[in-house]
């Protein structure tokens, strides 16, 4: 088969060089040459990687800096939502299922009856730190308090065991996904039927690196950011509690990767069964230091060391 | 060339010549009406783009008091509020500050410091905004914030990197209608025994009005219009100040702020998409209403000089 294609394909390339005036055809047959003498027929299939959306930047970064590493291994992404990826794991239409959140039993449970063992692999953490000027008393608050602070229902640091100073609010963009996170889990509290949302007094930064620099001069703002961002000698990380009752956890790549500190999340990859061949050298690298490095590049917070 | 013009002169019919002319007549009516044509495009791409958001956003959505579009609420007051607020404290602080300046420099200065003071204006128009932006943003935003507003990042901040930004254009057409006011109009007030303040204020300005008013309106026309520099220092709140001195002192969300900071994560088509056109639209129609009332005001002025003269 691939002895009729070659020839075939060779006499293409002659043909094209005899047509071209340009360079353009010439590199196109090239690499239309490496493929079919490179590429075994195992990895001719690429490898369907599906599934979050906050995933799926990150998702791309890998899979682009991976064809350096490997450039046989092709691997197609798609987005869709967390939801569409474990359905297509669970079908068997992707090798790898991207997810902000772990699988559900229902869902793992589902799996088996396809007679498929989903395998969890870490490969990001997603942590807010909400930080403060260093001159600001207040250093702990609840997820509560938060969601006060910034629907506007607290306007004064006092009420939060601060300074009598009114409270500067600062947040990302609206269309940051950052911005959209942080609505749904400290400014609605995880609860699907509230609507509340920012306070219109609130300042929109266009960059993460806008919320840093107000925070480091103005002593009455608060603002959150990737862990990424935050230098802790010119911003304070405030410690956050799900409610009074529990521990006050300070952000921190520790905190974050053992999922104690509340505004932090896992960001996954299942596949199907332990992975094999070059989909288990894939995670490894994505799990190593070349793919965590893409990792806090795109302000997500890295693996702690293996 | 001295060589071919009599060689053409002895042909009526030439031909090569003729069409050359010919050529270039349509290439330079072709350029002029290409402006037209662009302009029009323009009016047509932000019309088919921003109208539909009209229908699709409810008017009591797009008249509210609240813009937060990840959860449809296409409110436009505060941002129209927060231009309106910038513009205005722009236009209070660089119209007086221009005025003065393009009459001290036109009237009174000696000849070389107004050598010196020229081009220095000339170079505070070429500054690119984005700088002065960067300045607002590292400079004056904490002198304000030490002043006593809770942040630096305000409407009056804008303002007042704005009124820099305008100043350029205010001061040297200012100073161009101050120059073309005939020498006759200042003997004459002086030979009467006006002062040469009396002659400044009450002869030579009223004379320049439609200058100064052109002056002026290019000036908010610049104001309005700026982006980047607005983006970094007013905060970006869609917050409707209250009524109040103070209202200058707080974050405001301006509409080419708006434009700029979510344009480009938008998805094409949708809702919040065709509102940041419609944004555009309403933009364009400011712009326009200053300038054809700028139109106007010249207009009359004008008219009311020649009759007086006459």
């Amino acid at each position: 088969m691939l002895f009729v294609r070659y020839p075939f394909k060779f006499s293409l390339c002659v043909l094209l060089l005899l047509m071209a005036s340009g360079g353009i055809w010439i590199s196109a047959c090239q690499s239309g040459a490496t493929v079919a003498q490179t590429a075994p027929a195992e990895n001719q299939r690429a490898i369907q990687n599906k599934g979050s959306d906050t995933l799926v930047n990150l998702a791309l970064a890998w899979a682009e800096a991976y064809r350096n590493v490997n450039p046989t291994v092709a691997i197609a992404v798609t987005g869709g939502g967390t939801g569409t990826g474990i359905a297509a794991l669970i079908n068997g239409t992707a090798d790898i299922a991207n997810a902000s959140r772990k699988m559900t039993d229902d869902e793992i449970a589902q799996a088996k009856q396809n007679g498929i063992t989903p395998v969890e692999f870490t490969v990001a953490i997603d942590a807010l730190a909400v930080i403060v000027n260093p001159a600001n008393p207040v250093s702990k608050l609840t997820i509560a308090q938060l969601a006060d602070i910034f629907t506007g229902r607290i306007t004064n640091w006092q009420a939060v065991g601060g300074n009598d100073a009114p409270i500067v609010l600062l947040s990302r963009e609206t269309n940051s996904g950052t911005h959209v996170y942080f609505l749904e889990n400290v400014v609605r509290q995880n609860q699907k039927d509230n609507k509340d949302i920012f306070v219109p007094q609130t300042l929109l930064m266009p960059s993460s690196v806008g919320i840093t620099s107000e925070v480091r001069r103005n002593p009455n703002a608060i603002g959150y950011d990737g862990l990424g961002y935050v230098d802790p000698e010119h911003e304070k990380m405030i410690a956050i509690a799900v409610d009074k009752k529990s521990p006050y956890i300070a952000p921190s790549v520790a905190s974050g990767a053992d999922g104690s500190y509340p505004i932090a999340r896992g960001l996954y990859m299942y596949t199907a069964g332990e992975p094999k061949g070059v989909i288990a050298s894939y995670l490894d690298w994505i799990q190593g230091p070349q793919g965590q490095k893409i990792v806090a590049d795109l302000g997500f917070v890295p693996l702690p060391k293996r | 060339m001295e060589q071919t013009a009599p060689f053409i002169g002895s042909r009526p019919a030439a031909e090569p010549r003729h069409w050359g002319e010919w050529m270039i007549e349509k290439l330079i009516q072709v350029a002029g009406l290409s402006t037209i044509l662009i302009i029009a495009l323009i009016f047509f791409f932000l019309l088919r783009e921003g109208l539909p958001a009209f229908f699709k956003v409810p008017l009591h959505t797009l008249l509210g008091s609240r813009w937060y579009p990840i959860e449809n609420l296409f409110g436009l007051l505060p941002l129209l509020v927060g231009s309106l607020l910038v513009t205005v404290g722009a236009v209070v602080i660089a119209v007086p500050l221009g005025l003065v300046t393009a009459i001290y420099m036109g009237e009174i200065a000696p000849r070389w410091q107004r050598e010196i003071l020229k081009p220095l204006i000339e170079m505070l128009a070429g500054i690119p905004s984005i700088v002065l932006g960067f300045l607002g943003w590292v400079v004056l935003a904490p002198l304000i914030q030490q002043a006593g507003a809770p942040t630096g990042l305000t409407a009056f901040t804008g303002s007042i990197i704005l009124a820099y930004m305008s100043l350029p254009t205010i001061i040297s057409i200012s100073e161009d209608a101050l120059y073309a006011v005939p020498k006759e109009y200042r003997d004459g007030a002086l030979a009467i025994g006006a002062t040469q303040w009396q002659t400044i204020w009450r002869v030579v300005v009223p004379a320049a009005r439609s200058g100064i008013v052109i002056a002026i309106m290019l000036g908010i026309g610049r104001a309005i219009g700026e982006t980047m520099a607005v983006l970094m220092v007013t905060g970006n709140a869609a917050n409707i100040p209250a009524l109040g001195f103070g209202m200058f002192f707080q974050p405001v969300r301006t509409m080419t702020a708006t434009i700029a900071a979510e344009m480009g994560e938008v998805a094409n088509g949708s809702v919040h998409y065709n509102t940041l056109f419609a944004i555009g639209i309403l933009l364009f129609v400011i712009t326009f209403g200053i300038n054809s009332l700028a139109g106007r005001l010249v207009g009359t002025q004008g008219k009311r000089r020649r009759s007086s003269q006459l």
